[in-house]
This record gives C-alpha cells, sequence and structure tokens, in this order.
C-alpha cells in the first residue's frame, strides 16, 4: 500500500472562538469552531484536532462543549489536546467522543503520563505534540510548552524518541517558527524526526500550499496538520486534494 | 423506524455510535440486561480494548447467551471492532479466549512484518480501502450496500478476524500486502473491522443499513 498522507485540521479554540496566531502569538478571532470542523469534515478532511489553548494557562481543558456538538455531526477521528495534566482528564475528553488526545505540558513535566495514557487506552490514543523552536546559539531544536511560551531544555529529536519509548504513538510535531506564517514546512526538522521514530509525524507550522504539503510528505510526514490555509480560506480541502494528487501525493479520495 | 439497541458491557466508549444512528433519527437502547437484549430489534455490539475483558464484560452482564440465541433467531446484529472480533470463536489476545462462535474462525495479531518481510507497523491506524471478498464482487445485498469497492474507511487494531469460511468473508483491506478481513457476514450477523462511526460518509452507509435492517 502507497502510503497517502492524512490532512488534518487544527482548530486552535479559546473561549469557544477558533482562533489564529502567528507563532502562536497575537490570536484573532474567527468564528465558532464548530462550523469551520462541519464544512471541512463535508469536504473530506481525514481528521479533526481540537487545541483549547488557554486551557494550560487555567489548568484545565474547556472543550466539552464544542465536543459534544462535534459527536452529533462530524464522523471522522476526532483528537484533543490542551491541558491534560492527568489520566482523569485524558478519560474526560475520551468519554465526551474524542478519539486521541494531544499532550505537551504534562508530558514534559511528568513523562510517565505517556506511559499510563498508552497502557489505559493503546498508544493509538497517545499523540506527544512537541513544540520546536530552532536554538540559536546551536544545532538543532529545542522543545517548547505552555503554548510556545517557556522552553524545556529537551532536544526536539531525542524527546520525541524517548516519548515514543515512552508509548507515545504519534508525534504531532509544531514548527513555532513558521507556524501561521505559510510559508513552507520546516522540512529538515520534520525529516530529522521522521527518521527518528517509527510512528506517524504529523507535521504542523507553514503549509502555505499544495507543494508544502508534498515537500512535508517527501521529508516522512505521514500528516499534515492545517489551519490558516484553511481558515483564511485561502484553499479548500478538495483543491488541496486535488492539488496534491495532481504532483503525485496519494491522499484519501 | 424501530430503536437500535448498543449492547453497554462497560468496556467501550459508546458515544461515537450513538450519535450516528441518531444522526439519522433513530432511537437509541443501551442493554446492560439479558431482558434489554432480548427486546431488542437490532443490536449493536461496539467495543474497544482487550479481547478477554469484552468477553468477561458481557458473562459478568449474562449477556453471552441472549446475543446467541438474538443472532440464532436472525436479529440484525453489527460489531464494531473488537466487536467484531468477539463474534468468532476464540481469540488468541493474552493467551486463549473464547468469544461468542457466531461466525466459524479466530482472531491473530496482525504479523510484526509485511509480505515481503519487513518490520510493519501494528496496530493499523488509518484509513484503508474495502474490497469485495469471498468471491463477490460489490457489496450489494449487505449492510454495505452502497459503498463502492476501493473506498476508504477507519481502522485502529492489532488483532485480524480469519474466518473458517470463505463465503463469510465480506470485505477485505490490504495492509502491508496482506488481505485482512475488514467485513464478515453470517447470516443476519455482521462484524466491521473498521469504525462505521469514524469513517465519515462510507462509514455511515453501514449505520443507515443497519436501522433499515431493524425495519
Amino acid at each position: 500500500m502507497a502510503d497517502k498522507i492524512r490532512l488534518i485540521a487544527r482548530l486552535e479554540v479559546k473561549n469557544d472562538y477558533l482562533v489564529k496566531g502567528i507563532q502562536l502569538e497575537g490570536l484573532r478571532k474567527l468564528g465558532d469552531p464548530h462550523d469551520f470542523a462541519k464544512e471541512y469534515y463535508e469536504a473530506g478532511i481525514d481528521e479533526i484536532l481540537y487545541l483549547d489553548i488557554v486551557a494550560s494557562l487555567y489548568n484545565r481543558n474547556n472543550l466539552s462543549h464544542i465536543l459534544r456538538r462535534t459527536t452529533e455531526d462530524i464522523f471522522i477521528p476526532i483528537t484533543v489536546g490542551g491541558g491534560l495534566r492527568t489520566l482523569e482528564d485524558v478519560h474526560a475528553v475520551l468519554a465526551q467522543g474524542a478519539d486521541k488526545v494531544a499532550i505537551n505540558t504534562a508530558a514534559i513535566k511528568n513523562p510517565e503520563l505517556i506511559t499510563q495514557v498508552a497502557q489505559a487506552y493503546g498508544s493509538q490514543c497517545m499523540v506527544l505534540s512537541i513544540q520546536a523552536k530552532r536554538r540559536r546559539d546551536a544545532e538543532g531544536w529545542e522543545a517548547y510548552y505552555d503554548n510556545g511560551r517557556e522552553h524545556s531544555g529537551l532536544d526536539v529529536v531525542t524527546w520525541a524518541r524517548r516519548g515514543v519509548a515512552l508509548g507515545a504513538g504519534e508525534i504531532l510535531l509544531t514548527s513555532v517558527d513558521r507556524e501561521g506564517l505559510g510559508r513552507g514546512m520546516e522540512d529538515e526538522l520534520i525529516r530529522q524526526v521522521a527518521d527518528a521514530v517509527p510512528v506517524p509525524v504529523i507535521a504542523a507550522g507553514g503549509a502555505g500550499s499544495a507543494g508544502d504539503i508534498a515537500a512535508a510528505a517527501k521529508a516522512g510526514a505521514a500528516a499534515v496538520a492545517l489551519s490558516s490555509l484553511l481558515h483564511y480560506r485561502r484553499t479548500s480541502v478538495g483543491e488541496l486534494k486535488q492539488a496534491l494528487i495532481g504532483q503525485g501525493v496519494e491522499v484519501r479520495r | 423506524m424501530n430503536p437500535i439497541t448498543i449492547i453497554d458491557y462497560g468496556l467501550s466508549n459508546l458515544l461515537s455510535v450513538q450519535r450516528a444512528f441518531e444522526h439519522f433519527g433513530a432511537a437509541v437502547k443501551l442493554a446492560r440486561s439479558p431482558d434489554e437484549v432480548f427486546a431488542a430489534k437490532a443490536l449493536v455490539l461496539p467495543g474497544v480494548g482487550a479481547f478477554r475483558d469484552g468477553m468477561q464484560g458481557l458473562r459478568k452482564l449474562d449477556l453471552v447467551e441472549p446475543i446467541r440465541q438474538k443472532a440464532a433467531q436472525g436479529t440484525p446484529l453489527l460489531g464494531i471492532c473488537l466487536g467484531m472480533q468477539m463474534l468468532f470463536e476464540e481469540s488468541e489476545e493474552f493467551g486463549r479466549w473464547e468469544g461468542l462462535g457466531l461466525i466459524p474462525g479466530r482472531v491473530v495479531r496482525i504479523p510484526d512484518t509485511d509480505a515481503e518481510g519487513r518490520a510493519q507497523r501494528v496496530p493499523q491506524v488509518g484509513w484503508n480501502r474495502l474490497l469485495p471478498a469471498g468471491g463477490k464482487q460489490d457489496f450489494d445485498r449487505s449492510l454495505l450496500e452502497g459503498i463502492r469497492r476501493g473506498e476508504e474507511v477507519y481502522f485502529v487494531h492489532s488483532y485480524e478476524a480469519k474466518p473458517t469460511n470463505p463465503a463469510d468473508l465480506l470485505a477485505v483491506t490490504v495492509y502491508g500486502g496482506r488481505r485482512i478481513c475488514a467485513v464478515a457476514r453470517r447470516g443476519s450477523v455482521t462484524g466491521c473491522q473498521f469504525h462505521p462511526e469514524k469513517s465519515g460518509r462510507v462509514g455511515l452507509n453501514v449505520i443507515r443499513a443497519l436501522i433499515e435492517a431493524a425495519g
């Protein structure tokens, strides 16, 4: 089977609004997240990713009523992230209809949580979210948390490898430097992480065209998370799939 | 429209399955007792997790015999993912465990290597194609009616069912160069290895077909 690239709509949510920033800063309100998610679902997106981006400040995930609406009319895999600290938090969002959880901050502070989630719900449920910023003073990338505000000191490739050893079934890899710009993804970062781990890497940050997605796929991404490109209606899911097929990249039809 | 009865044995997340039926206007009942199973016009056996835990969950609620009787009476029964695997005679997941035995065959682990001997990822997670099997050319007169060959559905599984009778194999998918049972069917009993409630428009075909079968 030729590997198809999965297209994931990434919806960052703040207080019930879909928001989008640049490099995770300067958030703009765009509307009702459910309306956007439903449109992408009907147009053939492969998965939906909801991130409650203020949750980690308040230590709670606040997506429950968005999730409830999602289960009513969106029938594809749903991943939820933001502010998930404990196994109980994970259980709560899964019971509300999520299929997977994406965890960043709590995984850095308490890596055991990765193993706990994988053992309780299977590794396919445990997505390790890594916010990567290129180091200024040295080679490589450093993992950030609290929505790109705090630095962990962890090397991204090393952390990805360790996360998978602990039980992560996928890596959601966001390039903070490229995020929101739509000028291309950080292909070298994608390549290094994809080469280092045997699990799928979901590349995020910077996709501005089908060509950018094709380049990420070539670098080893199994999936690409899209936000500005779709939310600002620079293209549609249908157009994007056509363009990818035109460039020889397999997608779900 | 008759209600759909989802068997709730404490193991799986029912919400998405329930919502998929409600999406088409069907009423959903949850069954936790033999009487509730006996009263059903159509049964759904969902499930995620380990085979042994699933069967123990059914036994604890005394649901194994009622489900067998309903299947023997011709009540439409749809098993999903682990619920599909439990329709078979036995599984080798963590030892050997007896299943419901409604479809002859066993459940085995997906090999760690593909058809050419290269390492492959287990579980299979993701979208994959549905192809007619067991001598069938299409999915007519089954719960897959309306789905075209090659359309894709969403799988998450580490074990695969091996039906003994080729005629019970309704659809396969190809993973690592090998055919894997995607849908098995015997009489009124149908098992989907994929998740119809997470497979978009294609999966919803199966949901709607069960509602129609429920009368």
